[in-house]
């Protein structure tokens, strides 16, 4: 994986995502180390995502990477015009590996091709976000002991959702059966289901959450936002179908985790956070992990 | 085939060069624009809404003096999928040829993603054909599908 970029989940065989998931497992057992201490990594963040770049940063500072960038676009020459062609031919002069989060959707790929170092897409407007994909992987291996042959529910805006898009996609290489949650506007696209037609896996649809439950191992749920819908009173109909209560997980496998990629609005009541079953602030953490393993095997050093 | 010859003979027969037939008479003005024949100094005649037995009313194209590589003639099956090509010679036909969709398709077509960088940035779009037979081109960069019904021309 020496020198690939990373734009897209795609990008990477199966087999390349479980060696960064084994290396991932390494870090977590020892997350300081010293062996970015010669590599200066760049962040670039066209557009703010605190958690994402705190993720990022966090794995770069713990093994002892230095970080030049920025946080959003407003201080920089990319405001006063500079194109972003001649942004990233600058920056790879001064980084090893670039880690690019950018609204406009291509812009990943883009600066791939430009760029003499590697990309490491953080986010290309509603396209892709890869590393949210390794790290949900991560999470459902670690809590599950394995990816293969489990029932996994998604929750929410199945249509708009990239995050949803992407881990569905990386999940059809595992015999997985998906159980998809979502008001009727809010539909996982045809071309999803197409993917998980051609990989001859089942997918099930709902619209309420209680049918599922008991049969999933994952309930991966994402975020409704309001300006999906036209009618405000549908939104707020759709809201209170959508919210996880602590009543509602008790009768669920031993087994069963809640994950969710946040931040969260109100689909998962803050009185689910207690329970055990409750995994998303920890799935965030592996964030940390799954990041040194990816950034690490693309300088080839892992 | 001869009934055609003399049809063809209406619009003026040309001595050497490539007839395009079969175009969809809406079709016609952007043929000549996929192929940049605005910028050809040859003769180039065309016409539209030829009446046509097969479909209904067909557009034409004629250059002289010129022959394309199939890679060029290929890329307006966008717009002209059934489209034929015959290759004149001392106004006698050498040979006639269908046109057929290519896999990758580079700087014709515009991505329809607004959002796309190749609509903010110095790069043409390259789409990757998912479907010859509706026509979908799926975005090399922000891997939105741009289909028949969004698809515009550089
Ligand atoms: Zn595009």
């Amino acid at each position: 994986m020496k020198n690939k970029s990373l734009v897209s989940i795609n990008d990477y065989t199966k087999d390349e995502q479980l060696r960064i998931l084994d290396l991932a497992e390494k870090f977590e057992k020892k997350p300081v180390q010293t062996i970015l201490k010669d590599h200066v990594i760049a962040s670039l963040f066209f557009e703010p995502s605190t958690r994402t770049r705190l993720s990022f940063e966090s794995a770069v500072n713990r093994l002892g990477g230095k970080i030049v960038g920025f946080s959003e676009a407003s201080n920089t020459s990319i405001k006063k015009g500079e194109s972003l062609r001649d942004t990233i031919l600058t920056v790879a002069n001064y980084s090893d590996l670039i880690i690019m989060r950018n609204p406009i959707e291509g812009s990943a790929r883009f600066a791939s091709e430009l760029s003499h170092v590697p990309i490491i897409n953080a986010g290309d407007g509603a396209n892709q976000h890869p590393t949210q994909t390794l790290l949900d992987l991560y999470s459902i291996k670690k809590t599950q002991g394995t990816l293969d042959n489990l029932h996994i529910a998604m929750v929410g805006d199945l249509k708009y959702g990239r995050t949803i898009h992407s881990l569905v996609i990386a999940l059809c290489n595992f015999n997985t059966t998906f159980h998809l949650v979502s008001p009727v506007e809010l539909k996982l696209p045809s071309s999803v289901k197409m993917h998980i037609k051609e990989n001859k896996l089942a997918y099930h649809q709902y619209t309420e959450m209680d049918e599922v439950l008991p049969k999933a191992d994952i309930l991966y749920m994402t975020r409704i936002q309001q300006e999906r819908f036209s009618d405000p009173l549908e939104y707020e109909r759709i809201k209170n179908v959508y919210n996880l209560h602590h009543d509602m997980i008790l009768n669920t496998k031993d087994n069963f985790r809640v994950l969710h990629p946040l931040p969260r609005v109100s689909e998962i009541n803050i009185n689910v956070d207690k329970s055990p079953k409750a995994y998303y602030f920890e799935q965030a953490l592996n964030g940390v992990f799954v990041r040194q393993a990816l950034i690490t095997s693309i300088l080839g050093i892992a | 085939m001869d009934n055609k010859k003399v049809k063809e003979l209406k619009v003026s027969a040309i001595e050497n060069g490539t007839v395009i037939d079969h175009i969809p008479s809406n079709a016609v003005f952007k043929v000549i624009r996929i192929l940049k024949l605005e910028a050809f100094e040859n003769m180039v005649l065309f016409a539209t809404n030829l009446e046509s037995k097969k479909y209904g009313k067909k557009g034409i194209v004629k250059v002289s003096n010129k022959f394309f590589a199939p890679e060029e003639l290929n890329k307006i099956a966008l717009v002209a999928p059934l489209a034929s090509v015959i290759e004149i010679r001392d106004f006698q036909v050498r040979s006639k040829t269908i046109v057929e969709i290519p896999d990758k398709i580079k700087g014709i077509v515009k991505c329809f993603n607004p959002n796309c960088v190749t609509n903010k940035e110095e790069v043409s779009a390259i789409f990757v054909v998912a479907d010859k037979e509706t026509i979908r081109l799926k975005c090399h960069y922000c891997e939105k599908i741009t289909t028949r019904e969004t698809m515009e021309f550089r």
